[in-house]
């Protein structure tokens, strides 16, 4: 059925209104909301920007294949052309020794120098620098490129990557875990707190009931007041996680020693985490609102 | 307006509260409910708006076969239906004029339309210079004189009232059957269940006795019939 355009305006004025007429239950709401979304919106900030770390670590990731040295040209060229066959590789550079050389020397700064020597006489092989389209993939085509015939040694940095990715692994599930935990925790305590705001009104319901409004006339001011519970609940995490995050953003690298700590950029991460805990914010409110009422329109 | 054929009623926890009653109310008519406490007067009136279901037995009101209504359809028999409590039943956060007005809102009414509406029976209830007030701020008299106003709002084809003078002194229960009178001079139909011996004597009205259940005296221009 159509509702008619003023019984909706009327119902989002009741909604507005019962938000002041019940400020008590109001402010126990919202602080409930409030509560629970600064700790939502920290750990999810805090979740996104581990695996987004994680991520990129693994995206440094690479398999250098070294060429025998006794290889002919044609052999090498064999080689990379092998490596291309295997599905799952994304990347395949051929790096010369000279160039290897190279890399070498700039590495090491200053002591490099030292190795400039061994420009007339390189000891270095040839080399093919491998990524694969998933990091996880690199242990297995590792294998399968050592296994080439004149491929002398695979490096990919053996124990590192197979601890990063474990750990990885772990952080990812446990973070999905408590994350789920969470938000479930804050389902539970604002959908009881609003439940409890809202037993104290099923007195009103009754009445309202017995003066012949419907259900839906009923259950429709709930909805807008758990809906503006839920946004107003989210005011305070909201600027607390911009304002935390844009501080965070700038500073990080000189609160921490690593250079590879690269948080997700501010614009447009806390804008969309935001967004996040609004919606979550307002689907609480309302589902709370709405769930709680439900329980006494049977009159 | 109002046919109760056999109707029984029976609580979940054994109470027989009607035990067989047949009865007819016709359109216009002004009834007394009277009879000691117990014995079936509430649950005779909830009957007919629906409040509570018979055990037993049909119900007519206004047309509409009361028990086969559904869920639904409920808010609708209760539209043609102003009840008037003892304990008022008020919104206590909504002021008086909200209180009245939400009786009209309920049927999609336009604004307008409810604020000259809502003015007209607050005047008629004496109460106009109190539409801002919410109800705790008001005395006894005053809360049911709302509870009246908004009872009878939109017209309903019937009103019911439920011991509405049980907590008010004299003055306010004259001033309160004085409204009544007149709403049912207009052509609607009032039940009205008492313990007022005085008012039934008074003014003379079709009297039903309910006792353990049953109809057990039905006159017009009847008397209140019991000691207090």
């Amino acid at each position: 059925m159509a509702m008619k355009f003023r019984t909706m305006k009327r119902h989002f004025r009741e909604g507005a209104k019962n938000i002041w007429r019940n400020s008590w239950m109001t402010i126990a709401s919202v602080g409930a909301v409030t509560t629970t979304l600064v700790l939502v919106g920290a750990f999810l900030a805090l979740m996104l920007n581990l695996s987004h770390i994680a991520g990129n670590l693994e995206e440094d990731v690479e398999i250098k294949a070294f060429v025998d040295l006794t290889a002919e040209q044609a052999e090498i060229d064999a080689i990379g052309a092998e490596i291309e066959e295997i599905s799952e590789v994304s990347l395949v550079e051929f790096s010369t020794k000279e160039e290897e050389l190279e890399g070498l020397i700039e590495s090491m700064g200053d002591e490099g120098q030292v190795w400039e020597l061994y420009e007339q006489d390189n000891p270095l092989s040839h080399a093919y620098i491998v990524k694969t389209t998933d990091p996880l993939d690199t242990v297995s085509v590792a294998s399968q490129i050592e296994a080439i015939e004149n491929v002398e040694k695979v490096n990919y940095g053996q124990d590192v990557v197979q601890n990063l990715f474990t750990f990885n692994n772990y952080a990812r599930n446990i973070g999905l875990v408590l994350i789920i935990g969470l938000v479930f925790t804050a389902i539970f305590l604002i959908s009881n707190t609003i439940k409890i705001t809202i037993m104290a009104r099923r007195k009103e319901i009754e009445i309202m009931k017995l003066v012949g409004a419907t259900n839906g006339f009923i259950r429709w001011p709930f909805f807008v007041e758990g809906l503006l519970l839920g946004v107003l609940g989210s005011i305070i995490p909201i600027a607390a996680i911009v304002t935390g995050y844009y501080y965070l953003s700038n500073n990080v690298s000189s609160l921490t020693q690593f250079e590879f700590v690269e948080l997700l950029s501010f614009n447009p991460f806390a804008w969309q985490l935001s967004l996040l805990i609004l919606a979550i914010g307002a689907s609480i409110g309302v589902w709370g609102s709405v769930m709680s009422v439900r329980k006494f329109l049977k009159v | 307006m109002i046919d109760m054929q056999g109707v029984y009623k029976t609580y979940p926890n054994g109470v027989i509260a009607i035990n067989g009653i047949d009865v007819t109310i016709e359109q216009g008519e002004f009834v007394y409910i009277v009879g000691p406490s117990g014995a079936g007067k509430s649950t005779f009136i909830k009957l007919i708006f629906r409040e509570e279901k018979p055990t037993k037995g049909s119900i007519t009101v206004n047309g509409k076969d009361v028990l086969k209504l559904k869920w639904k359809q409920i808010p609708y028999l209760r539209r043609d239906i102003g009840v008037v409590y003892q304990d008022f039943k008020l919104l206590p956060k909504m002021t008086v004029y909200e209180n009245v007005a939400f009786a009209l809102e309920v049927i999609g009414e336009t604004p307008k339309t409810i604020r000259k509406r809502v003015m007209e029976v607050l005047d008629l209830v004496g109460l106009k210079n109190k539409a801002r007030f919410i109800p705790d701020e008001l005395s006894g008299g005053e809360q049911q004189r709302i509870s009246i106003a908004r009872a009878i709002v939109n017209y309903p084809k019937l009103l019911i009232a439920d011991e509405p003078t049980g907590n008010l002194d004299p003055d306010t229960s004259w001033e309160i059957m004085r409204i009544l009178e007149e709403i049912n001079a207009g052509g609607t139909t009032v039940i009205m269940a008492t313990h007022s011996k005085e008012i039934v004597n008074t003014i003379k009205k079709r009297v039903i006795a309910i006792e353990d259940g049953l109809i057990a005296r039905d006159q017009h221009r009847g008397e209140y019939g019991y000691e207090v």
